[in-house]
């Protein structure tokens, strides 16, 4: 169906006209959409757009890399209340933003260091306990959370002539823009390479010339970079942060976006992170039935369409193409 | 020195309920390599069923017999019903630890549905207010209770695994499924046993900690994580290093507690595993993985 012929052609982005036809839709569409939307779905939708970010972080450490890890709400704190102090220093958004984002890698890390000795379960139960460990220091000590209070973080000043809502709206988008294409970039170079030559056996990438001490880290740094950009304009979208909001729960609600969505695939990172905000605004008056609805959800997709809302797509995508035949 | 008996008695009293809950964990890990996430979702909606009985003037007997038959009836229809279908779809490792995470998503939502998210007490016939004096330490009836409830089923499940012909096909099957089936043990039916069985002991952790906590969905969550950082610390493959892991977990939280502090306990109970872990990254009593490339 399309041939490709050369290493350059394989690394294009949009190959086929189609594609690149679609793509430029989808950009018109995301520049004109505050024009026309309510605010609360311009709101919506920033929403999405920079939890995208944090689960594509997660899925590059649990569906490329193959680490699972439960501290995700430890680096969203991280990068939240980081974030939170540099703002209220006075340093600018970009800044702030940056900082947070190196705040959270440099504590990725430091996680990772475990991951070189432990396997999967045990893994699991060291990065849940660094989860723990962030969440306690940020309750219990009033200079890193700002007390009982909390953070108040200033409010971003709308540019060139838009509206609030549509500023931030605009700059997260692009942040997500970006994102995606670092990661795009990050999974077909070597590192990409080199993650799912890990998850799928360690021991042969390593004895293939896999560097598993750096790749393992790199993985877990950069995942936390993501996780910690995500926590900081999570933050700058609420306003005001307490630690309280960055619980187990919130670790756990990423982890589901993931799986979902789809396992190692970034545009399942999007719509993941899309199913878990708008699942729970469908079925707002029936709150209790959100975590039931995610279960089934994750029952389902495990069982019929392991690669998630993007296998889905996939398929879909893969039938009209071949329409009529099949 | 009494005042360091009375908190590692404490210690000892949380320690066996973690037993409880780290013992469930390792005895599904062992058998069927599955991290059970559901555990301490299992345990809330069985000890919500006692709650239910009491409530309607059941005997406690009768309510805790119903509710441990409700969580081993929850665990084995979801082994027969989810985890088995996803096997023989090809589902690997991750993905079965992760059913078992939407499980626990599902009976969270159906708790919370149901009984509602206000905390309830749970009427006891053990009161913790009633207390005993033995040397320097004062002991509650609840403590004692809850350390015979943990020695009672640490025992049990000894008995069971070791003494008897279903645990020897347990024993068996977890230590190689195809063999086993060569040989003839229904290795399906002894797997369903043995998710039956964890649950049931969760669902026991379940209702001797409701009287010291107030009963709310996510209360079991804490235990649930302690439990599991248990059964990490003793080794996942095995069942006294589970014990031996809950024991060591409660009485380090507990003087933590006592004597250095209060706000961090948790944290500190959890950096313990993970240095631990670093040096022995098969948990204390647990043998090495083997793996071939």
């Amino acid at each position: 169906m399309d041939l490709v012929e050369s290493y350059r052609e394989d690394l294009r982005f949009a190959r086929r006209r189609i594609t690149r036809t679609l793509l430029g839709l989808l950009i018109v569409a995301v520049a004109v959409f505050p024009w026309l939307a309510p605010q609360y779905a311009v709101f919506l939708v920033t929403l999405i757009a920079l939890y995208s970010i944090g689960v594509m972080g997660q899925n590059l450490l649990i569906g490329y890399t193959g680490q699972i890890s439960f501290g995700q709400a430890g680096f969203l704190a991280i990068g939240a209340f980081t974030f939170g102090h540099l703002r209220i220093w006075g340093l600018p958004f970009p800044v702030a933003l940056a900082g947070a984002g190196l705040a959270a890698a440099v504590a990725g890390l430091l996680v990772g260091f475990p991951s070189l000795r432990l396997k999967g379960p045990y893994l699991s139960i060291a990065t849940l306990g660094f989860g723990v460990a962030v969440y306690q220091a940020f309750v219990n000590w009033e200079v890193l959370s700002g007390g009982r209070s909390g953070l108040a973080i200033p409010k971003l000043t709308p540019l060139l002539g838009l509206s609030a809502t549509q500023t931030v709206y605009y700059i997260y988008v692009v942040l997500l823009a970006l994102f995606t294409l670092a990661t795009y970039n990050i999974v077909s170079s070597y590192i990409g390479r080199a993650f799912i030559a890990i998850r799928d056996a360690d021991i042969a990438a390593e004895v293939n010339g896999v560097n598993l001490t750096r790749y393992k880290l790199l993985a877990f740094a950069l995942s936390s970079f993501y996780t910690g950009v995500h926590g900081a304009l999570y933050a700058q979208v609420l306003g005001h942060i307490e630690p309280q909001i960055f619980n187990v729960l919130e670790s756990i609600t990423l982890f589901v976006a993931v799986i979902i969505g789809g396992v190692a695939s970034v545009e399942g990172s999007i719509l993941g992170a899309a199913f878990v905000l708008l699942v729970p605004k469908v079925f707002a008056d029936f709150r209790e039935m959100v975590p039931v609805v995610f279960g089934v959800t994750i029952l389902l997709v495990l069982i019929f369409e392991p690669l998630g809302l993007y296998g889905r797509w996939l398929k879909t995508r893969l039938y009209f193409q071949l329409w009529p035949f099949r | 020195m009494d005042r360091l008996l009375q908190y590692a008695l404490t210690g000892v009293s949380a320690g066996s309920l973690y037993a409880l809950v780290a013992l469930g964990v390792v005895l599904i890990y062992r058998s069927t390599r599955v991290l059970n996430f559901a555990h301490g979702d299992i345990a809330t909606l069985a000890t919500f069923v006692a709650f239910s009985m009491l409530t309607h003037r059941y005997s406690f007997g009768v309510a805790v017999a119903v509710s441990l038959l409700v969580g081993a009836a929850v665990g084995v229809v979801f082994y027969f019903g989810v985890l088995v279908k996803a096997q023989r779809q090809g589902a690997n490792l991750l993905g079965m630890v992760i059913l078992t995470l939407g499980l626990a998503l599902i009976i969270q939502g159906v708790v919370v549905y149901v009984w509602g998210a206000e905390p309830v007490s749970l009427p006891f016939p053990i009161s913790d207010t009633k207390t005993y004096r033995v040397g320097g330490v004062v002991v509650s009836q609840l403590a004692l209770a809850t350390i015979a409830a943990g020695v009672a089923g640490s025992l049990g499940l000894y008995l069971l695994v070791q003494r008897t012909r279903v645990g020897l096909a347990m024993r068996a099957t977890s230590e190689n499924l195809m063999a086993a089936q060569t040989l003839g043990i229904p290795t399906r039916m002894v797997l369903g046993v043995a998710w039956g069985t964890a649950s049931a002991l969760g669902v026991v952790a379940g209702i001797f900690l409701a009287p010291a906590l107030l009963l709310d969905p996510f209360f079991m969550l804490d235990p649930f994580l302690k439990g599991f950082a248990a059964a990490v610390l003793g080794g996942l493959n095995s069942l006294p290093g589970a014990v031996v892991g809950a024991l060591i977990l409660g009485v380090a939280e507990s003087l933590t507690g006592a004597y250095l502090t209060i706000q961090f306990k948790n944290t500190l109970a959890f950096l313990i595993i993970i240095v631990v872990l670093l040096v022995r990254p098969e948990g204390l009593l647990g043998r090495e993985f083997k793996e071939r490339v």
